[in-house]
């Protein structure tokens, strides 16, 4: 028989009085996973993930988490979850490594075994360096990289990350990216929420898309691509107005006009690229790119994931 | 502190306040003192203002008061004066933390959203940082009972028994403070507190016998927190002692636990959505 999956929600709801920010979703997380909400802003995957934490109860619906019941059994969850909050939180009192060795005696871990864990962490992290330091002077980049090591302190088995690269330069990204890929190969079973497609893409197995506190899609970014667009998408901007999508009507398999832009898509997109001309339209630019999960959101909500 | 581990103690046979978890709680006020001199500046400056109203007002303006009767006996007006400031102090010292630093942490700081998400509790929160203030209140007591003696204040025994006294009063305030803290909207609310805080230092027969003022403020006197806690470390430090310092004591007792219940109770409340 397989395992229990670490997380299952179903019709799971988060109210805020007369706000329902979360509308009866289903989850599962399998051990393993790398697992993503996707979504804009106010989609509800905070709230989702609050809940997960075990710092939010649940209005209504089912919710488990590594068999348990996070509102009887939040203490014993919380010790078994890493959480990297979307806020930073980091504590400015505290060295960078005091942050970590502190965090963990929150944990129950010895003196000797935080320092040793804060240790090993902050070189994972790459801030070995840092370490008698103050938060504060440290980059958006650096910071991020310590609340990771400080949600990893206790060896969790879930990790949850809330819009983890948020704010960050691409370098910095980059580099978040690649550590949590090492967690991943690791065996460490990732959540994560994320307006950016490229970051779905990137780390996630499996991801729901959420929008108004409902999932309107599931399966993993390959799936979801397939599923709810074309292999290749040509963007094509044209001077003035016009009904530009008319006459783009058969070319590729739909098109939606964007206010800046017209999206073609098609399996070919070279071959949609030469209908276009055929027709006699001239467009300003033309790119021809791979379908990304930004094309699934725009597809499923009528809206882009841009804030 | 002992009501504090009587209630951690009450708390873990029904279901979980583990002393492991206060101490990382407390742990981390002790590293914030080791990362730099700023918080030892405030520790210190908080030691001064009831020592410098003790010499100023007790001994400058005792010189013309001359005695004061306590308990049938007459004493130095310093002698009168000097319980009350260091009741005061442990009153001051407990506040500062769990009004101030508490108000930061939890409203600015966000750092009991961070201890939340582990398993630590709302309940250990309040416990671990009443310790603290605890420990901050003492160490300001200590000080002061130590120049008493010196100043003769009271003898080596009266310090001995009024020091338990004043940790009971900084728990008892501190817990009181700590729930005030958590329905505080702003800095603009200390001015409040300030001046609820002053208002009690000056009428709470700190500076004149309660049995001076006309009875109607009196009673209201005697009902209020800081009077209590005066004639509590008063009545061993001075004399003299009697059963009645057990209404005081109880009384204290009762704002600890009350604070206590509250701050954790409004700490899981706002943080726990």
């Amino acid at each position: 028989m397989a395992e229990e999956p670490l997380i299952v929600a179903r019709g799971l709801v988060k109210r805020f009085g007369e706000f329902t920010a979360v509308d009866g979703i289903d989850v599962s997380v399998e051990r393993g996973e790398a697992f993503g909400f996707l979504g804009p802003n106010g989609a509800g995957k905070s709230s989702t993930m609050r809940m997960i934490s075990c710092v939010s109860p649940p209005t209504a619906g089912e919710l488990r988490i590594l068999g348990l019941d996070p509102v009887r059994d939040g203490v014993a969850i919380r010790g078994r979850l890493g959480v990297c909050p979307q806020l930073g939180n980091l504590d400015t009192d505290l060295s960078v490594f005091e942050n970590l060795t502190t965090y963990a005696r929150y944990f129950g871990l010895s003196r000797a075994e935080a320092r040793r864990r804060a240790g090993e962490l902050l070189e994972f992290v790459q801030l070995a360096d840092r370490a008698k330091g103050k938060v504060e002077p440290l980059s958006g980049g650096m910071k991020q990289r310590l609340t990771i090591a400080r949600a990893l302190v206790n060896d969790p088995e879930i990790v949850l990350l809330d819009e983890p690269t948020t704010g960050l330069d691409p370098q910095a990204r980059h580099l978040l990216w690649e550590r949590l890929y090492q967690l991943k190969r690791q065996g460490v079973t990732l959540v994560l929420t994320t307006h950016y497609m490229d970051e779905a893409e990137q780390l996630c197995d499996r991801l729901v898309v959420m929008d108004g506190g409902r999932i309107v899609a599931e399966g993993s970014p390959r799936d979801l691509i397939g599923r709810y667009s074309t292999p290749e998408v040509v963007e094509l901007r044209f001077s003035g107005g016009g009904d530009v999508a008319g006459k783009l009507d058969g070319v590729g398999e739909r098109v939606d006009a964007l206010p800046d832009r017209v999206l073609v898509y098609a399996r070919d997109g070279d071959a949609a690229v030469a209908e276009v001309h055929r027709r006699g339209l001239a467009p300003l630019s033309v790119l021809v790119r791979r379908s990304t999960l930004e094309d699934v959101f725009l597809h499923l909500t009528g809206r882009t994931l841009v804030d | 502190m002992m009501t504090a581990w009587v209630a951690a103690r009450r708390n873990h046979r029904a279901g979980g306040v583990s002393v492991r978890r206060v101490g990382a709680v407390l742990g981390r006020n002790v590293g914030a003192l080791r990362s730099g001199p700023a918080y030892w500046l405030v520790l210190l400056s908080g030691f001064f203002e009831p020592l410098l109203y003790l010499l100023s007002i007790g001994v400058g303006v005792g010189a013309l008061v001359g005695t004061v009767p306590v308990g049938g006996r007459a004493v130095d007006y310093a002698v009168f004066v000097a319980p009350a400031m260091l009741a005061v102090s442990a009153m001051s010292g407990a506040l500062a933390e769990t009004t101030f630093n508490v108000f930061f942490k939890f409203k600015y700081a966000k750092t009991y959203d961070a201890v939340l998400a582990t398993p630590v509790r709302p309940v250990e929160i309040a416990l671990g940082e009443l310790t603290w203030a605890l420990v901050r209140c003492l160490f300001y007591t200590v000080l002061f009972l130590v120049v008493m003696v010196a100043l003769g204040l009271t003898s080596a025994g009266g310090a001995l028994a009024a020091f338990p006294a004043t940790a009971l009063v900084g728990v008892a305030f501190g817990a009181v403070g700590m729930a005030i803290s958590t329905f505080l909207r702003g800095w603009q609310d200390f001015d409040l507190l300030t001046t609820g805080q002053f208002t009690l230092f000056l009428f709470s027969g700190t500076f004149s016998p309660v049995q001076d003022y006309p009875a109607v403020f009196q009673v209201i006197v005697s009902l209020t927190p800081l009077y209590h806690a005066v004639e509590l470390v008063r009545g061993l430090a001075v004399g003299p002692a009697g059963w009645v310092l057990l209404v005081h004591a109880g009384y204290l007792g009762v704002m600890a636990v009350a604070g206590l219940w509250l701050a954790s109770r409004r700490i899981g409340k706002l943080l726990l959505v």
